[in-house]
């Protein structure tokens, strides 16, 4: 099993999946980031999936239950990059993502994260 | 013309596998971008029922070639439990070990060609094709 | 009577071979052809009979020749065909004179090849026309879809004429695309040039506008016919929270306030615009 590294940038926390994900890389990295999220007292996380050339309902549900789980920690989740076949095939398989926000790339998901803060005071 | 490969689906890495090897004959293939990340991403759906539900099993891709254009056809078979009731299994949001139920309803929408051969005790079997355009 | 196959090829080849002269002047008499191409299909058959092999391609590559050419010349394909069938009558006058068993059995043989060749030319024809629709189709889908940049992060998709799946889905995987190379977070789809929109191509719209807010982007539908409407919503198809806008002018301005742009007119002579936040 590989190990999806986490980078901290000031209180954002920004993961780049570079490597194709199996399943349990995938939990790995669902409690990795909830582990660091706390210990760093992170606000923001921001998945970067512009290498990812599949996202199946596994990986799609990851994305879903790392929303939920930072938004209780009191950090919001951005997934940025997303292809756009990656984007046609999850319509088509049904997968909606509710409750995750995203972005065209990394830096318009900074700006998005720092505009939710700003909005929240 | 290439020849049907055989592929194990005992781990977790074996799916990954799975997927590449879809993803690399999608391309050879010359499939849309599109359509290789839909066959790919069925491939990934259908190995993981093989190995969530029946513990493992095994794919047999192969490249079909002759027609007026070329095709890719994935035949999933485990020797699991098998579905009692097909049409619920092929039914959104229905899932029996906890997922989202996407797996053979979603996969069935990413495919041209969709066949299901299932019976209770005597395993599963899937053959899914996807044709270039 | 029976006469040995071999026997009987033997004697027709004969006949052909011997009687250049004559089958040729009669041949150009029934076809109306020019004797210069007929000479040479002449030439590549003779050979093609006498060589052991039996090896065709020389004649088939004639052939595909002569069924372009004559197309271009404005003849029809059965004409073409027409043109290769003769040349049996020719030699049937040749078989006829000599009379015996042979020549007449062998002819049967020969009219068989002549047949395929001339069905030959047939289907050279239609194989050219195949691709020339072909051809046609993938530019055609090339053309229909250009993907234009309204503004700083706004681009729009004119659609015009008719949708149908396949080329939905292009202009579809294009806009998509489009937004990622450009990082626009807005794309407006303008259907004001689409006369009619079926279940699929309103699902494949559909599809879109969801992709692309999987993606962080926003969809606008624009241009929208009072037609176009009416069927969306006796087919049943659930536009839901899409945003949709009378014109593409509307879908622009409501894409410029949403990105942050203020716009302002000013008397009826010029429109002030400004960046509310960088």
């Amino acid at each position: 099993m590989q190990r999806v590294p986490i980078l901290k940038l000031g209180d954002i926390l920004i993961v780049s999946i570079q490597i194709d994900l199996d399943d349990q890389s995938v939990l790995a990295l669902q409690e990795d980031l909830a582990d660091m999220v706390v210990s760093t007292g992170a606000r923001g996380v921001i998945i970067d999936i512009t290498a990812v050339e599949i996202v199946d309902s596994f990986i799609g549900r990851m994305f879903s239950t790392i929303a939920a789980i930072t938004r209780m920690l009191d950090a919001e989740t951005v997934v940025v990059g997303m292809r756009p076949a990656v984007a046609i095939t999850l319509v088509e398989l049904g997968l909606s993502l509710g409750g995750v926000r995203t972005a065209l790339n990394l830096e318009k998901g900074v700006a998005m994260l720092e505009h939710v803060r700003g909005g929240a005071g | 013309m290439s020849a049907p490969r055989e592929l194990p689906i005992a781990t977790n890495g074996d799916v990954v596998v799975v997927r590449q090897q879809t993803r690399t004959l999608a391309a050879e293939i010359g499939l849309s971008l599109v359509d290789q990340t839909k066959i790919v991403t069925a491939a990934s759906e259908l190995a993981r029922n093989a190995l969530v539900h029946a513990g493992g099993g095994r794919v047999v891709i192969e490249v079909l070639e002759g027609g007026r254009r070329p095709g890719l056809r994935l035949v999933f078979t485990d020797e699991g439990p098998g579905i009692p009731d097909i049409e619920q299994a092929l039914t959104e949001g229905w899932s029996t070990a906890g997922g989202l139920g996407l797996g053979l309803s979603g996969s069935r929408r990413l495919v041209d060609e969709f066949d299901l051969v299932s019976a209770p005790g005597e395993g599963t079997s899937v053959t899914v094709t996807k044709w270039g355009r | 009577m029976t006469v040995p196959a071999d026997a009987a090829r033997r004697r027709i080849v004969e006949l052909f071979l011997s009687s250049e002269e004559r089958l040729l002047q009669r041949w150009t008499q029934l076809s109306g052809a020019s004797p210069d191409d007929l000479r040479d299909l002449y030439e590549a058959l003779r050979t093609a009979l006498s060589s052991d092999d039996g090896d065709f391609a020389d004649v088939r590559g004639l052939l595909a020749e002569l069924s372009r050419a004559r197309v271009r010349q404005g003849h029809t394909p059965s004409d073409t065909a027409r043109l290769v069938f003769s040349l049996k009558e020719a030699l049937y006058e040749a078989a006829e004179a000599d009379g015996g068993p042979e020549a007449l059995r062998g002819f049967v043989w020969f009219s068989r090849l002549v047949d395929d060749l001339g069905l030959f030319t047939f289907e050279t024809y239609t194989a050219a026309r195949e691709r020339i629709i072909l051809d046609q189709a993938e530019q055609l889908l090339e053309l229909s879809t250009p993907v234009v940049k309204l503004w700083e992060g706004i681009v729009a998709v004119p659609l015009v004429g008719t949708l149908d799946s396949a080329r939905t889905q292009v202009v579809m995987e294009k806009l998509l695309q489009t937004l990622v190379d450009t990082g626009s977070e807005h794309a407006v789809i303008d259907i004001t040039g689409v006369p009619a929109v079926d279940t699929q191509v309103a699902q494949h719209l559909l599809k879109t506008v969801v992709a692309a807010r999987l993606m962080g982007a926003e969809c606008v539908i624009s241009g929208i016919r009072p037609q176009i409407a009416h069927t969306i919503v006796t087919l049943g198809i659930e536009f839901g929270d899409i945003v949709t806008k009378a014109s593409l002018a509307d879908a622009l301005s409501y894409a410029l306030k949403r990105s942050g742009v203020e716009i302002t007119g000013a008397a009826k002579t010029r429109v002030a615009v400004r960046a509310e936040r960088a």
